[in-house]
């Protein structure tokens, strides 16, 4: 029983954990691309800039969190939201604005947004430097150890205070996002300008709004990814590093234009990512008297050095066989 | 009589060369030499990549990655043998892992292969992937203890000791070979897939470097890699580097007058047509794809022997030292500043932007240590400890703002595309 509960500690939690994390981002990213067109290479630093937002007001105010009961860097999540969420609209209005204006290739635009990667990157680590921080400062982490009901299992399932709120702002962010999209005048509006751009612009609706509420919902869904992952690790310049590939393949095994696809696109590539780099002879263990071979120390399906690359090559398998994704999405 | 832009160019070259002089007399001409060489084998990786981007429009924004491959084919190919490795059972082992996987992909490709014999898909594709699988823990679990017992007995397998063009040949090839799988794959898309595939495939070319610790030493470091020309030890500093400059400087002439024979021919004027309008090229009964999938190949396999060049200069292999974004945004930035589709223009912005880069470190200390100093002096402000490690920092934002600037008031370049018109 306690390989089951290692499983589930190492590979259902920690899979969902950081599924949602890439199905947050992804989210932004195929909002973005279906939308403004382009694949918006800036994306994960907009997820560490906003985590730097929620690092700066919990230093500014450390007091907060312990008063509602709740870690501080959560209760600043909204402000920090807002302010990444600004400072989208502000990227798009100097660096990719005046390109659009120009009617430039697409591939330009995305060029802009490896420098405005760039830029930030620089930014961040000027000012906070390279090292790691904690975002817990006047609070700690807590960790619930859940023990199972059961005779076998002596270890108990793990899962820390940062995981199920990043649970609850998953599933809030999903159901408002989808009422948003479906029952909001300028939520129709998106979706029409993301199916015929055109047509959108001749039957009236503003294109710029439209603009602008793309980068606020993708500036929001960022900033909240990157505070609750720094939340549950640390806070590093160099987590867009390691977020940049998998939640791009996440949008693109999703369907590109498919929120919903990019939400399982997100979950599909953090559990493949927790699934390969699992060491499978930990479940095989308690069988291994009826088994036909020697079972090696290590079956893992990669190394975790190596974790990098599983996002990567889903994405080549879903370009060979289904460059549409999962959900039919468009092939721009 | 000169034209207004051949006066513009002459004046910015003679800037070009006025600034070297200067970056020589200043630094001395051991150092101005070797930030020349080393400009001249970035020049090499920017005539790659000025190719896929101003003659053909592909985005690669892996770079770094073909570089990396082109550094380690120049290390394993050059460095000279490891006896310890030679001399002992291992190299019987490692051939018996080798063969194991050869034997394997052979057995997957032909699972794949059984619908010509009629073999309905419902099982063949089932059956191809669980052989794929078992064939996969088969190859991993016999390379594991090789490779284990390499890195305990004898460091790494060394080099083969063969002459240096070998290695660099082999870094082309290399390099050539993954850009043409990742392109056949990306190309049929929108060019943002090639970009993002190209991000992943170097992130991928440095993790494999990184930690086949038995191939490459991995953090460990490779050094010193043999030189094509006399060493420091035998000729002198300055005369070592100018021979190793004079073999970079034959490379770029032979290079760029093949493109530019290129670029001026046929071949050229139809990458120009699949470039600026892709429709009526396919309508024109133009292959594309085929035609992209080309001329990429033949970027990276620029950038493998340039990236092998440099390495083979600096004289050490570290897989570590190959940051993939900022150094593949140097040469974009050497590329889109130049003037992407012009040969001068790219080596131009090569040696511009490499010298600035090489300078701004040294001007970016003095000036922070001038800012802590005052700072302290004024305000009583203490400097953080890691003030210089972030304030080299600005280097990475100054590529980013220069990057989206030129794209903006300057999409062309300094020295602009020139089409050749026959009248």
């Amino acid at each position: 029983m306690n390989e089951l509960v290692f499983f589930l500690n190492n590979v259902v939690i920690s899979g969902l954990v950081i599924g949602s994390i890439y199905a947050l981002g992804a989210v932004g990213i195929t909002l973005i691309f279906s939308i403004l067109r382009f694949a918006h290479f800036a994306h994960a630093d907009m997820m560490t800039l906003g985590a730097f937002f929620a690092f700066f007001l919990t230093a500014m105010f450390p007091a907060v969190g312990p008063a509602i009961g709740l870690p501080t860097a959560f209760v600043m999540l909204p402000i920090a939201m807002a302010l990444t969420a600004v400072t989208a609209i502000y990227l798009d209005k100097g660096f990719y604005k005046p390109l659009r204006k120009h009617n430039v290739k697409p591939i330009v635009i995305v060029m802009a947004s490896l420098g405005v990667t760039l830029m930030l990157q620089g930014l961040i680590r000027m000012f906070m430097g390279t090292s790691a921080r904690s975002m817990y400062i006047d609070d700690r982490k807590d960790i619930y150890r859940i023990d199972l009901p059961f005779e076998l299992a002596s270890r108990p399932l793990v899962i820390t205070d940062p995981q199920i709120l990043l649970f609850v702002v998953l599933i809030v962010s999903v159901i408002s996002l989808h009422l948003f999209l479906t029952r909001t005048r300028l939520g129709k509006a998106m979706r029409a300008m993301s199916d015929n751009p055109d047509l959108a612009r001749v039957s009236g609706i503003n294109t710029d709004t439209v603009v602008k509420v793309t980068w606020v919902i993708a500036g929001c869904l960022a900033a909240a990814a990157g505070t609750m992952l720094s939340l549950d690790v640390t806070l590093k310049p160099d987590l867009s590093f390691h977020l940049l590939l998998p939640i791009f393949a996440a949008a693109i095994v999703g369907g590109v234009g498919h929120p919903y696809g990019a939400l399982a696109g997100g979950f599909v590539i953090g559990f493949a990512e927790t699934l390969s780099v699992f060491n499978w002879a930990v479940l095989l263990r308690p069988f291994r008297d009826y088994l036909w071979f020697d079972l090696p120390s290590s079956l893992a399906i990669v190394p975790t050095e190596f974790k990098i690359t599983v996002p990567f090559f889903i994405l080549l398998a879903i370009l060979v066989w289904r460059p549409t994704g999962l959900f039919k999405g468009k092939v721009l | 009589m000169l034209s207004n832009t051949a006066l513009k160019e002459m004046i910015l070259i003679v800037a070009l060369v006025a600034a070297m002089l200067l970056l020589v007399s200043v630094m001395g001409s051991a150092y101005g030499v070797r930030v020349l060489v080393e400009a001249s084998c970035y020049a090499i990786i920017a005539l790659g990549l000025t190719i896929q981007w101003g003659y053909a429009g592909l985005f690669n924004a892996g770079i770094m990655g073909f570089v990396a491959l082109g550094g380690f084919s120049a290390m394993l190919m050059t460095f000279p043998t490891n006896p310890r490795f030679w001399e002992s059972d291992l190299p019987g082992e490692l051939g018996t892992a080798f063969l194991k996987l050869i034997v394997g992909v052979l057995l997957v490709v032909a699972a794949s292969q059984l619908h010509r014999l009629k073999v309905p898909r419902k099982i063949q594709i089932p059956f191809t992937m669980i052989l794929g699988a078992v064939v996969y823990f088969w190859v991993i679990n016999s390379f594991a203890p090789v490779t284990g017992s390499i890195v305990r007995e004898a460091g790494f397998i060394g080099g083969f000791g063969l002459p240096v063009w070998v290695g660099w040949t082999v870094g082309g090839i290399l390099a050539g070979t993954v850009a043409y799988f990742i392109g056949h794959i990306c190309l049929g898309l929108r060019s943002d897939y090639l970009a993002i595939a190209t991000l992943g495939v170097a992130e991928i070319i440095k993790a494999f470097l990184k930690n086949f610790e038995w191939m490459t030493r991995g953090t460990l470091t490779v050094s010193p890699l043999p030189w094509p020309v006399p060493g420091a030890g035998e000729v002198g500093f300055i005369m070592a580097r100018a021979l190793y400059l004079s073999v970079t400087a034959v490379m770029i002439a032979v290079i760029f007058f093949l493109l530019h024979r290129a670029y001026n021919g046929p071949w050229g004027r139809m990458m120009r047509a699949i470039r600026d309008n892709e429709i009526s090229s396919s309508a024109m009964g133009k292959d594309v794809n085929k035609r992209r999938l080309e001329v990429f190949i033949f970027g990276c396999i620029l950038m493998g022997i340039g990236g092998a060049a440099l390495a083979t200069f600096n004289g050490i292999f570290d897989p570590n030292g190959y940051l993939p974004l900022n150094h593949t945004f140097l040469i974009w930035v050497m590329v889109i500043l130049g003037g992407p589709g012009n040969n001068i223009g790219t080596l131009f912005g090569a040696v511009l932007v490499y010298v600035v880069w090489v300078m701004s470190e040294p001007a970016a200390l003095a000036l922070l240590n001038a800012i802590s100093y005052l700072g302290d002096l004024w305000f009583a402000w203490e400097a953080p400890s890691d003030f210089s490690s972030r304030a080299l920092q600005a280097r990475v934002f100054s590529i980013g703002l220069i990057i989206t600037l030129v794209l903006r008031y300057a999409p062309k370049g300094l020295f602009p595309e020139k089409v050749p018109q026959h009248k």
